[in-house]
């Protein structure tokens, strides 16, 4: 049974941010509140400079912070903690780096108790998605920085998550790589309907991935005309968006 | 390691015990007193003679049964109460203090506490061994769970793991490199601690013997017991960086240096002009 066929049978879960107030992660508190909607399967770009408060807003998401007001939900439900449902994959040095690049894909299956060749089975099909089967049992750190992105988008899908919170994955490498691990990220999640989140203080990442854009610290919500076209780079709606965000930050 | 450097290495001893034979041999008398001191040729037969008797192994396994006790549980205890310490603020607050007031005595001064708590003197040396052993493994392991990068176990948790899944998957095996330089300064001290206590107050042991040799006047003896302590030392810390190399095979290491000459050579002239990198790094928030 390949991972695509197992994770389409799960719906993306709907996030919901009612008037949230964001605690900074050196104590300070940030101003203002969000409100944000996202629905199932749906693509949001959080864009906005750094220090906004964007991260803190993917960690109360993931239920590792609590707000410091207001209410957040998936499904209706108040999230109360960290669970599996809701993947996070981090800017760099995420793996641990004792695992190979396989027993990091895994872990996520041995916390979900499956067995020994079940678990091989599903981290060996997700490294072959993203093209690291070669590599598979090599540790991180004799992996490329894109390599280990790649390692990680495998470790967050394995787990089946109805969510899949991203902050700043593809920032710390060069254009090159990175545009090539956003075609890979879509790739990748077609067929999940996991819901996404991702976090970037890059326009054109923001414009190129997602279906909404959701700008900090103004909270602001714009609809991007034509999301994940490469060749919709330069069409007018694009550049009208792209000049209203620029005006906005 | 290449031939030359074990040569190098070999050829150092061989100077030191050479100077001692020299010295010893001609009883050098210039301020240091040297007439008094065995030969390097007495010291190696005494020690040839004491190989073949049954005592010399008798306090060689006594002192090694109690050091591999005392510092097997200070290496379980140290790790518990470091990663304690560390996690969880209850276990800071309760723990912590008395802690900070115990680690400066030295264990050796804690002979009369093992003389009056303990029921033998056998158990008594165990202790001081495990004191002197514990607070090193403590103190590192508390300092490696500490430097532990939060993202690690932030990835588990949103993986659906609990707190015993973060410890046995995140901290233990990321605290490891830490917890293995505490191990490594513990059987250090350890070995110093057994051998002080065996003198005070041991029957048997290498420590014990050692003493005795020295009472009686049997010098070449006394250094059969110092070079025994020092291969027995050896040999354990050997032991302790070998399995801390192999646990943490995962942690970058540098390539064998090369010689400075060579370095200095290539280093000396600055790169003629580096090239405009062709892609800025986006920069990282």
């Amino acid at each position: 049974m390949s991972p695509t066929s197992t994770a389409s049978l799960r719906q993306g879960a709907e996030l919901a941010l009612e008037d949230v107030r964001l605690g900074h992660h050196e104590g300070q508190p940030l101003p203002g509140t969000v409100r944000l909607r996202i629905a199932p399967g749906e693509l949001v770009a959080v864009l906005g400079p750094s220090g906004c408060g964007k991260s803190t807003l993917l960690r109360t998401l993931a239920g590792l912070l609590p707000p410091l007001g207001g209410q957040v939900t998936q499904d209706g439900s108040p999230i109360g903690g960290p669970a599996a449902d809701r993947a996070l994959v981090f800017q760099e040095n995420a793996l641990l780096p004792w695992r190979s690049g396989r027993a990091n894909v895994e872990l996520p299956l041995t916390i979900r108790r499956l067995g020994r060749e079940a678990r091989r089975n599903v981290a060996d099909g997700w490294l072959e998605r993203v093209g690291l089967s070669e590599h598979a049992h090599k540790l991180p750190r004799q992996l490329s920085g894109g390599q280990r992105q790649r390692v990680q988008l495998a470790r967050a899908l394995a787990g089946q998550p109805r969510a899949v919170l991203m902050d700043e994955p593809f920032g710390a490498l060069d254009p090159h790589t990175r545009a090539g691990m956003q075609d890979l990220l879509v790739d990748i999640l077609r067929g999940t309907g996991a819901t996404v989140v991702f976090v970037t203080h890059d326009v054109d990442e923001a414009l190129h991935l997602g279906d909404r854009i959701a700008l900090l610290p103004s909270g602001e919500v714009l609809t991007v005309p034509h999301p994940r076209q490469r060749d919709a780079r330069n069409a007018p709606a694009t550049t009208g968006i792209r000049r209203r965000i620029l005006t906005s930050l | 390691m290449s031939a030359g450097r074990w040569l190098v290495r070999a050829a150092s001893l061989a100077a030191a015990l050479g100077l001692w034979q020299l010295l010893t041999s001609l009883d050098v008398e210039l301020w240091l007193r040297f007439g008094q001191f065995p030969t390097v040729g007495e010291v190696a037969s005494a020690f040839g003679d004491r190989l073949g008797t049954a005592p010399y192994w008798q306090d060689l396994g006594y002192s090694v049964r109690r050091i591999v006790i005392g510092f097997l549980l200070a290496a379980v205890l140290g790790v518990a109460a470091g990663t304690a310490i560390a996690r969880s603020r209850w276990a800071a607050d309760l723990l912590g203090p008395l802690m900070e007031v115990a680690r400066p005595i030295p264990a050796i001064a804690l002979v009369p506490v093992a003389i009056l708590l303990l029921p033998s003197n056998e158990q008594g040396i165990v202790f001081i061994t495990f004191t002197a052993a514990f607070f090193p493994v403590l103190v590192s392991t508390r300092h490696a769970v500490r430097a532990l990068t939060p993202v690690w176990e932030e990835a588990v948790l949103t993986m659906g793991g609990g707190r015993l899944r973060v410890l046995f998957s995140v901290v233990l095996p990321g605290a490891l490199p830490g917890i293995f330089g505490g191990l490594s300064v513990g059987i250090g001290v350890a070995w110093i601690c057994v051998i002080s206590a065996e003198m005070i107050s041991g029957e048997y042991g290498v420590g014990y013997r050692t003493w005795q040799d020295y009472t009686v006047v049997d010098y070449p003896g006394v250094f059969v017991g110092m070079v025994t302590i020092g291969a027995l030392g050896w040999l354990t810390s050997t032991a302790v960086e070998f399995l801390g190399r192999r646990a943490t095979a995962w942690l970058p290491r540098p390539p064998e240096r090369a010689p400075s000459r060579a370095v200095r050579r290539t280093a000396a002239p600055p790169a003629v002009s580096s090239p405009a990198p062709a892609l800025e790094k986006e920069p990282v928030s």
